[in-house]
């Protein structure tokens, strides 16, 4: 009966297309509202290493003033001290370990008519390429040896393997970097997670660094952050470096990979045993409030989302709404149409559950028609916030279609088309058949 | 075959009560033909919505081939109508997105036949109200005796026990009337009982019994016309 059923839906379409094409309408419309914001806020919240959701940890001390939480209601920084970052990375309790931040090193490609310029980068350890697994064209990370050692190494992503070295394998070979020379050890595929869970103090949606060096090196070259800096207590004046080094200012983030739940709970007693040490030392005057959050909990924990966003999407699905209120208007005035038509299939036999069927799959081809237009509609729609924010690197990520999108397009659609269709059908199946049938 | 004792129907608005069957009584043995005759708004349309189940009763009993429909649910009710009865109405009631073919397979649907049983039924039919040459044709194509020989097809292919027809001629002049007529002669012949409601007393001539409706009962019934009968008409 199935395809007897979307035959007769297939006829009823194109027997009142005015009235078809409007609900279709309707439905592409609202799911294209619908789609648009929930498709960036399904970027936005999505989690790019969820196959590691439950080993990776970022790692938070609270060192922060005795008197002011860092952050209502009394959240730990979401950075680090160079101290506490170095500590805890060098004690080496977890399975792998990275600490980072965000730089910045002026290029000097070979060459007489190359002209210098500005790359941002990531300070970071050994362990931050198999720890989130990014991907390699050519060659892999450099070895914790050489985080150690402070050695000369760098890893570049493809876009700068491109414009440096034509795309081919420079594994092996030298890069100058602010008058010194690197070794390239690995040379990355695309890789673009957002939002960029590693590092969501600086702007979450922005593309990861092209170039990686040793942390130990730029440590000890004193390379600049360029990422954000908290104090809570003044760096003691005329200190310099190390007096910055030495601060309770937070600049550098901390990841964990932990591989089982007595990994993690034996790195968070670890965490405690050396918060009450500094503890001794006049150091970290607020109560233990360490956090090990995975990357989940931490991207929720940042309201990743905007509030803005979920206010939008809240406005979206009220349009859609309005727009099944209006489908069930065109269903409720086509049902009236076809009165004759369902009466008379009861005369012939067809019980109410049949014709219920029978309306509703019908409902659910409209529902797929409307999905199908809903997804242009998105696409459309994704593409005028991308106009309107155009001045915004980062936009280009948000609003991107994926086929779970795609397919929740559809599903939405079919969802709400059925229920839309749901009243006008009961009202249809429950027609006397005979105070139709004597109108005639 | 068909028995209804004291059967009523009351349509109700908040202000008016019209009883448009009282004490209604009636016995159509299998294989009759019966003519239901009588004045406007006396109940015959009623009567028939309610023989086909097509409409609830209010009261009284009404036993089809021995089961009491006041006891069927929806399904069981929707099946009775789809098995047993075959309606034919005045204004033919074909849906119009159909061919002749798809229009007579509708109830055949419903029955749960496989495709190649539908279509013998589906063929024989059409082939015995003459139509062959038309299963392709939609509605709008055909003239107002083949619609209504469409009808008959659709309401004979699946076999029914008996036909219930609504003035089958009232939209036909009356030489397609008159070969309407000659087709259903010839079905009750083969042993379907017909009970058909008509206002033209030559029609309800052809018939072998003729029930009399006046103010929602059965005022007269006899084997030919009666006066009361002409009286009425």
């Amino acid at each position: 009966m199935f395809r007897y059923y979307l035959k007769l839906g297939f006829l009823s379409i194109r027997a009142n297309p005015l009235l078809s094409t409007l609900m279709v309408a309707a439905i592409a419309i609202g799911i294209g509202a619908c789609m648009t914001i929930v498709t960036v806020r399904h970027v936005m919240s999505g989690n790019p290493i969820e196959h590691k959701n439950d080993v990776l940890y970022h790692v938070q001390v609270d060192n922060w003033n005795p008197d002011d939480a860092y952050q209502d209601p009394d959240l730990p920084p979401e950075q680090m001290t160079y101290m506490d970052a170095r500590a805890l990375h060098d004690a080496g309790r977890a399975f792998r370990q990275t600490t980072s931040f965000m730089s910045a090193r002026v290029i000097q490609p070979e060459g007489e008519d190359a002209r210098p310029f500005q790359q941002e980068s990531r300070a970071t350890t050994a362990d931050f390429f198999p720890m989130f697994d990014v991907p390699f064209l050519y060659g892999a990370g450099w070895d914790r040896s050489a985080d150690e050692t402070e050695e000369r190494v760098i890893v570049i992503g493809r876009e700068l393997n491109e414009k440096l070295f034509g795309g081919e394998d420079s594994v092996g070979r030298t890069l100058r970097l602010n008058d010194e020379t690197y070794r390239v050890t690995g040379v990355m595929d695309t890789w673009n997670p957002v939002p960029k869970f590693y590092d969501l103090n600086n702007n979450p949606y922005d593309e990861p660094a092209q170039l990686f060096f040793p942390f130990s090196v730029a440590v000890a070259g004193s390379f600049d952050n360029t990422g954000n800096t908290s104090c809570w207590k003044p760096v003691e004046e005329g200190a310099g470096r190390e007096g910055f080094l030495a601060s309770e200012c937070i600049w550098i983030q901390m990841w964990v990979e932990l591989q089982s739940p007595d990994e993690k709970q034996a790195y968070m007693s670890f965490l405690d045993a050396y918060v009450e040490e500094q503890k001794l030392l006049g150091r970290f005057p607020r109560p233990l409030n360490n956090r090990l959050n995975n990357p989940a909990e931490w991207m929720e924990d940042r309201d990743v989302v905007d509030d803005d966003v979920n206010v939008l999407l809240g406005m979206a699905v009220l349009f859609l709404v309005v727009c099944l209120l209006n489908t069930i208007g065109l269903l409720l005035a086509k049902a009236t149409r076809r009165a004759r038509d369902t009466s008379l299939r009861r005369a012939l036999g067809a019980s109410r559950a049949e014709l219920f069927r029978q309306h509703i799959i019908e409902a659910g081809m409209i529902g797929v028609a409307g999905g199908l237009l809903g997804i242009a509609m998105t696409w459309l729609g994704l593409r005028g916030i991308e106009n309107v924010f155009i001045e915004y690197d980062f936009i280009e990520h948000l609003v991107r279609m994926d086929w779970s999108m795609v397919m929740l397009a559809v599903v939405l659609a079919i969802l709400s088309a059925l229920c839309a269709a749901l009243y006008p059908t009961w009202r249809t199946c429950n027609i006397t058949p005979a105070t139709q049938l004597r109108l005639q | 075959m068909l028995n209804m004792k004291n059967v009523s129907k009351v349509y109700r608005t908040d202000t008016v009560e019209t009883h448009a069957l009282r004490e209604f009584s009636l016995t159509v043995e299998e294989g009759e033909f019966v003519s239901v005759t009588g004045p406007s708004g006396s109940g015959k349309t009623t009567f028939l919505n309610i023989a086909g189940l097509l409409e609830d009763m209010t009261g009284g009993t009404y036993e089809l081939d021995g089961r009491d429909i006041s006891k069927l649910n929806d399904r069981e009710r929707s099946r009775v109508r789809n098995e047993k009865i075959g309606f034919i109405f005045q204004s033919f009631n074909l849906i119009p997105e159909l061919n002749v073919f798809d229009n007579v397979d509708v109830p055949l649907r419903y029955r749960g036949f496989d495709a190649a049983d539908r279509k013998r039924r589906i063929d024989e039919a059409i082939e015995m109200v003459g139509l062959a040459s038309r299963m392709k044709h939609f509605p709008a194509q055909l003239s107002g005796g083949q619609q209504q020989r469409v009808a008959i097809a659709r309401a004979l292919a699946g076999e029914p026990r008996f036909l219930l027809a609504d003035e089958p001629t009232g939209n036909l002049d009356s030489q397609m009337a008159d070969s309407v007529l000659n087709l259903l002669t010839e079905i009750n012949d083969a042993g379907t009982t017909i009970i058909m409601v008509t206002h033209e007393l030559s029609l309800a001539d052809r018939a072998k019994l003729n029930i009399f409706v006046r103010d929602g009962q059965v005022s007269d019934s006899a084997p030919e016309l009666h006066l009361a009968t002409m009286a009425a008409g």
